[in-house]
């Protein structure tokens, strides 16, 4: 956003003359106009995200059950339960997997559509059209897109592999293929919003870094791995972190295209949270192991940051 | 904060620091369109496909081999039957009316706490933000077991306030917001406040006008984000009457079973409504989303 920041008039009036009387009237005024500007946010701050966080804490050492039986503290049982529930290892896998499948593609195509789409070439409007539209899907329509194009006998895209004499693929139904096919038609959902973030950072790239480039005699190429990438080195640390963090939380395409099958090969960490409270429901349990991928989230992340600061350094 | 002033950049992106090159009108440039050409008919595909099979007989979306021009002409029966069955306009009423609440309160409330971690000096103000700051990176799917437990105390299971009120809080929306009010000028609030203005007064008729391109932004992302949940009214609604467009289809999906061209019909009505408001107000959700997608970078 542009603000036409008016350079601060250090001649204007003195900014705390008014208060520069009574100072400590100031200070009190202040505590009541923040809280109370404060306080409708704190609000729902307090109820739907701090509240829930150290309830949660709570009911991981509990054997509550939906049903709102049991309650008992019991100390680390969940804990122990679930480092030595396989299950629960194999949707923590399934969701690193995932994010590692999708992030890659998800930076470096939207990377190459914004290159391109930056160049300058007609129909603007159609590109960006084209590859935002699918992000502002609801993910069940995604899912009913692309369970239809994945159909085994009826869907698009076999029928395209035999008519190119290609082998058919049982795309949702093979346990190797499944999480792959997810992860195409993720690409497919959301990359356009990777891709808009890297537009916006090439178009504030200053044109006259090219102009002198091209002066020197530098090409095309030169001038795209020695300005542009370069230039966006900043924008591709912020997309990846944004990305692998989106991708951690996956579940609704996943949960609707193929319910976590085939045999649990797609079930992802937060499904498994899900069906352990609401369908085994073990609140307690599934509390802790909400702690325990909220743990795994924690390590990545200050793993990601240890590597892009020293990157960026 | 991103300076891109993005449509009208990438129009005159082909501007004068391109000129001197003639040649790039040459085989680098066919082979850059032809290579966009390919990447958005891959992308339009989908649509595309799911629009035919919407206009098909339940015999032709079956049929096989697969072809795009069915043997019984085009047909709008699976809308009729889809929308015979009352659900959709019922769920879409749902979709809008919660996006719409959810998106007016989490405006409201994050520009008063942005305004207040701003400008305003009180007591706790350092570790509000910072508590602030630190819950950006929980992903709000993680505390569904808590929250969910908390909407059975409150009773508010099965109610619009139980599908609504979880949704208001996403603290990067005041993250935003604060630091664009960092950039104004402080001596435009100075003078209104010797004229004796107070503190809301100054916030209502000065700063909320010089906010509003940053705030269309944060409201298109909320109302975005809502509008597309799925987890949590999945999780919170049982009652059809009460479920939003991407609940309510996931329910149809299996109630339809293999009938095809309902299940797209179906999809495209739920996806018309946000395609309308884009293609309407294709810039502002553009340059909404790049705003807000870097944090306000």
């Amino acid at each position: 956003m542009t603000t036409t920041a008016a350079p601060a008039t250090p001649a204007a009036v003195g900014d705390t003359a008014p208060a520069g009387s009574s100072p400590p009237r100031r200070r009190r005024r202040d505590h009541l106009a923040g809280w109370a500007f404060l306080a409708p946010f704190a609000v729902v701050f307090l109820a739907f995200i701090v509240w829930p966080i150290v309830f949660g804490i709570y009911l991981s050492f509990t054997d509550r059950s939906l049903t709102g039986a049991g309650g008992d503290l019991i100390g680390f049982t969940n804990y122990a339960e679930a480092i030595a529930d396989g299950d629960m290892w194999r949707s923590m896998g399934n969701t690193l997997w995932f994010t590692i499948l999708s992030t890659v593609p998800l930076v470096l195509v939207a990377l190459v559509m914004a290159l391109l789409v930056n160049e300058g070439l007609p129909a603007q409007w159609l590109w960006r059209l084209s590859y935002f539209m699918p992000y502002l899907l609801a993910s069940t329509v995604v899912s009913l897109f692309w369970i239809w194009l994945y159909n085994p006998q009826l869907g698009l895209i076999n029928d395209a592999l035999s008519t190119l004499g290609l082998q058919e693929v049982a795309w949702l139904q093979d346990p190797q293929v499944a999480m792959p096919a997810i992860v195409i038609a993720t690409l497919w959902w959301t990359v356009g919003f990777n891709f808009l973030l890297y537009l916006a950072a090439l178009q504030n790239i200053p044109e006259q870094q090219f102009e002198a480039a091209q002066i020197d005699g530098a090409g095309k190429w030169r001038q795209l791995f020695s300005i542009t990438l370069p230039q966006l080195n900043q924008t591709t640390i912020l997309i990846l972190i944004l990305q692998v963090l989106a991708s951690l939380k996956v579940f609704d395409q996943i949960y609707q295209m193929t319910a976590g099958g085939p045999g649990g090969a797609t079930r992802s960490a937060v499904q498994y949270i899900f069906e352990v409270g609401f369908t085994g429901y073990r609140f307690g349990y599934s509390a802790a192991i909400t702690y325990v991928f909220f743990a795994i989230i924690i390590i990545v992340s200050l793993i990601q940051f240890r590597v892009t600061a020293r990157r960026s350094a | 904060m991103t300076t891109a002033t993005m449509n009208a950049g990438a129009l005159t992106a082909a501007g004068p620091g391109h000129k001197p090159g003639e040649r790039r009108f040459g085989l680098g440039r066919v082979l850059a369109f032809a290579v966009l050409v390919i990447l958005a008919v891959t992308w339009l595909l989908p649509f595309a496909w799911a629009v035919v099979t919407s206009l098909k007989s339940e015999t032709d979306a079956a049929a096989f081999p697969v072809t795009w021009i069915p043997a019984g002409g085009f047909t709008f029966d699976a809308y009729a039957k889809v929308l015979a069955e009352g659900n959709i306009p019922v769920w879409a009423f749902n979709s809008l009316f919660s996006s719409a609440v959810i998106t007016i309160i989490t405006v409201a409330t994050s520009a008063l706490a942005a305004y207040a971690f701003s400008r305003l000096d009180f007591a706790g103000r350092r570790w509000m933000y910072f508590a602030v700051i630190a819950s950006i990176v929980i992903p709000p799917q993680v505390l569904i077991i808590p929250l969910f437990y908390e909407m059975l105390a409150l009773n508010m299971v099965d109610t619009y306030w139980g599908l609504i009120l979880p949704q208001v809080v996403l603290p990067a929306m005041v993250f935003i917001l604060k630091k664009f009010f960092d950039q104004i000028p402080i001596e435009l609030e100075d003078a209104a406040r010797v004229d004796g203005a107070n503190r809301l007064r100054v916030f209502w008729t000065i700063v909320l006008p010089l906010s509003r391109p940053i705030l269309a932004a944060v409201a298109i992302f909320v109302f975005i984000t809502a509008w597309n949940n799925f987890l949590w009214p999945f999780i919170v609604v049982n009652d059809t009457s009460l479920m939003t467009l991407p609940v309510g289809l996931q329910t149809v999906k299996s109630a339809y079973g293999v009938q095809y061209a309902q299940n797209m019909a179906a999809a495209i009505l739920a996806a018309l409504p946000l395609i309308v408001i884009f293609l309407f107000f294709q810039r502002q959700i553009i340059k909404g989303i790049s705003t807000t997608g870097f944090g306000g970078q």
